[in-house]
């Protein structure tokens, strides 16, 4: 019981919800980029939250289902079609052996996950199956997916065919806010220099992946040039020499010696890793109090909704 | 307290403002007090050279409880006694083969390939922070003397078991990587095997001793030469 790969696309990788608790030997947590999506695959397909999916990066995969199983895509408008018709996306599908899934380049945004009921049936690695491709960790053998590769699943019967209604789907622009938790380094950022970050727009540089999204746009200067190496939490924003701002992610690593100006709140940097290379993104600071109470709504918004049946 | 925000989930501990014996024990002592203060709140703790990154799970807790046991711990842990951790010896070859870097940094130094080789297995480290790369363990402090900045060039690939030298620091490159520190001997001694129990031979706050051995005890203990 399984899918196989037939072609990865661009960058196809397995991931949990990340490995976490593991910093102390150097290992970063990976896991989904965008965590909203993430969610809502599992929950559409009435999945354990942490169940293992595909996190597709760009498009361009094709699948070939070697069970009986449902499947759900979320994230990036990536065209999804099974034996070439046409299927949407935030919906669960019933697929059966043989059938072909692909996955398109996306139209909007560029991260999407491709989940099966039940979760892909992986082997941990520190606790996790997140693939961090740097650490040779979690997936099949820690590296992104190659043609060939065979992914185990359950045979699964009776699952709903849910799907989540077009207007509570987010929306993937060219544009986006980045809300930043002040802290780490600040007080060594000027006034002057932090009202340059919050009031200019940043495009996302082609140095963009997994461990951060590098920014081009007004130089901020730091009154220090670097710092003790100290443990780096994710979403934080550090200012190297050059002046041009880093939004480290799932793959940071987990210490290093750049000053940072503050975090990114998650939820944003959800929507910052859907951006591409010339993208835009504008800085606004949030407090902690105000962070705080961001999660706690969003939790429950995702969460509490009832879920709603696609009549068939 | 210097207690600084650091993420929607975090908070940084700063003890210190340099690297000395003296901040790495406070920086272990605090790690001990807040697992026991935050227990089931907390998410990871990343120990450095003179801070302590504590990450929460912020639907169980949020900042302001945190900062408060945080500061409640510390305060009833008294003056930092310096929490004896274990000595690691981690034998090393040196010969020339596996030592890219060992004539050109005994040059800088005015000193012998030996004199380089005596100081740097003369002197007991301490691990101040593990990061960069699994398993990748920051030790210090290196004999003055033998100090050298990192290459100007990083290398493109630096070989597992590398035994390197960067400012006053020293570490033994647990996989092959790129890396600019200056290559003085091979270690045949695994430092991250994720099939191994436990994964890395050493953490945060122990003692390391380098050991001369000769070439045929590198490759008896299964040290590779490549």
């Amino acid at each position: 019981m399984s899918l196989e790969v037939i072609q990865p696309g661009v960058l196809s990788l397995l991931q949990d919800r990340g490995r976490f608790g593991q910093h102390r030997i150097g290992l970063t947590t990976g896991g989904p980029l965008d965590p909203e999506a993430f969610f809502w695959c599992n929950r559409l397909l009435e999945n354990d939250p942490a169940c293992t999916t595909v996190e597709v990066s760009f498009g361009g995969g094709h699948f070939r289902c070697l069970a009986d199983t449902f499947i759900c895509v979320t994230g990036a408008g990536m065209p999804l079609t099974i034996n070439g018709e046409e299927k949407p996306l935030w919906a669960v599908h019933r697929v059966t052996q043989g059938d072909e899934i692909r996955l398109d380049f996306a139209e909007q945004g560029c991260r999407s996950y491709l989940g099966v009921a039940d979760g892909f049936t992986i082997e941990p690695s520190f606790g996790s199956t997140s693939t961090v491709v740097r650490e040779k960790l979690g997936g099949l053998h820690g590296d992104k997916l190659q043609p060939g590769d065979v992914l185990p699943c359950a045979r699964a019967s009776g699952r709903k065919h849910y799907y989540l209604p077009p207007e509570r789907q987010p929306r993937y622009q060219a544009m986006t806010t980045v809300r930043v938790i002040p802290g780490y380094q600040q007080a060594h950022f000027s006034r002057i220099q932090q009202r340059r970050f919050f009031s200019h727009a940043y495009t996302v540089s082609d140095r963009c992946d997994r461990m951060g999204y590098r920014l081009e746009g007004p130089a901020i200067r730091c009154d220090i040039d670097g710092i003790l190496s100290e443990g780096i939490c994710f979403g934080a924003i550090q200012i190297p020499a050059d002046g041009q701002p880093i939004v480290l992610l799932n793959d940071r690593q987990t210490i290093g010696g750049y000053p940072k100006i503050g975090s990114a709140l998650s939820l944003d940097a959800a929507r910052l890793s859907q951006l591409r290379p010339g993208d835009t993104v504008h800085f606004a600071p949030i407090s902690p109090h105000g962070a705080h109470n961001a999660l706690h709504l969003a939790h429950s918004a995702t969460r509490r909704p009832p879920l709603l049946e696609q009549p068939n | 307290m210097d207690i600084h925000f650091a993420g929607e989930n975090a908070l940084i501990l700063y003890l210190g403002q340099e690297t000395s014996p003296e901040t790495a024990a406070r920086v272990q002592a605090a790690c001990l007090a807040i697992e026991a203060a935050l227990a089931g709140d907390l998410i990871d703790l990343v120990p450095s050279y003179a801070s302590v990154l504590v990450i929460y799970d912020p639907l169980r807790t949020d900042h302001m409880s945190v900062g408060h046991r945080m500061r409640e711990a510390l305060a009833s842990t008294g003056p930092a006694v310096d929490v004896q951790g274990r000595t690691v010896v981690l034998p090393v070859y040196y010969g020339a083969e596996v030592a890219a870097d060992l004539d050109a940094l005994a040059e800088r130094a005015s000193l012998s390939a030996q004199d380089v080789v005596d100081l740097h297995s003369g002197t007991e480290y301490r691990v101040y922070a593990i990061g960069f790369a699994p398993g990748f363990a920051y030790l210090g402090q290196v004999d003055e003397r033998i100090a050298a900045p990192r290459l100007a060039t990083p290398r493109q690939k630096v070989p597992r078991g590398a035994v390197a030298i960067a400012d006053r620091q020293t570490a033994v490159y647990p996989a092959v990587s790129p890396g600019g520190w200056n290559l003085i001997g091979r270690c045949p001694t695994r430092m991250f095997d994720p099939a191994a129990t436990p994964t890395m031979p050493v953490a945060v706050g122990d003692r390391v001793r380098f050991e001369a051995i000769s070439r045929d005890r590198f490759l008896a203990l299964g040290g590779d030469l490549t």
